[in-house]
């Protein structure tokens, strides 16, 4: 696993690892969300998502989310690890796991950070469908 | 005239035809005046829910500049995670 606490992969995610490897004896609460590839979509089988990343921008867009997110929280540290290209329906898409002394700063830094990767970081996802692929997202 | 090297990501890679977009372009120019003129060179963009432009890895605002040899790319609706 890339130890990075920023990384884009083409491989597995693997939250453990990276809350093994981040923790400190001082956190008090670990919050992980790991995004998973659901196997339909507005009732459309789905068999795989393929993502597609500017990946030095979405690189130097989730640092900057996180370095605000670390200001706006009491959170010690946060890691995200979000893949690209070719993510199988039951593998994780992203995982970020934020490392706080309490809990309840720790879960709103996770969901204010992923509302903030979902609507700023270049990143896109196509469905895959048995018949047919479509952008996600792209069309009002 | 001269030319600027667009990149293109998602969707945006189906409406131009590929990952890149060698456009002609008069400067000194901005971000809106080259979202406007490709708007009007493709306009399937206008069926999308949104369309940006990053100038060297930033989202732009409407008035920021692009100079030759700037890295310039469009971004349609993101839909990470």
């Amino acid at each position: 696993m890339n130890q990075q606490p920023i990384h884009i992969s083409r491989y597995l995610l693997e939250a453990e690892a990276l809350e093994k490897l981040y923790s400190q004896p001082q956190d008090g609460a670990v919050v992980t969300f790991t995004g998973i590839v659901r196997g339909n979509a507005d009732g459309k089988e789905v068999r795989h998502l393929e993502f597609d990343a500017y990946e030095p921008m979405a690189l130097t867009v989730l640092r900057k989310i996180k370095q605000e997110t670390l200001e706006a929280f009491s959170i010690r540290e946060l890691c995200v690890h979000h893949r690209i290209g070719t993510v199988e329906v039951g593998d994780a898409a992203v995982v970020v796991v934020v490392f706080a002394t309490h809990r309840k700063e720790a879960f709103a830094a996770c969901a204010h950070f992923m509302d903030r990767l979902k609507a700023e970081v270049p990143i896109w996802k196509k469905e895959v469908y048995l018949s047919g692929k479509v952008w996600v997202a792209a069309h009002a | 005239m001269r030319s600027l090297e667009l990149k293109c990501f998602g969707i945006a890679r189906d409406i131009v035809g590929g990952p890149t977009l060698s456009w002609q372009a008069d400067f000194p120019l901005t971000a809106a005046e080259l979202q406007g003129a490709l708007l009007l060179a493709y306009p399937d963009f206008l069926s999308l829910s949104s369309v940006k432009l990053a100038v060297n890895q930033h989202y732009a605002t409407e008035s920021t500049p692009i100079m030759p040899g700037d890295e310039v790319a469009i971004i349609p609706p993101v839909s990470g995670g």
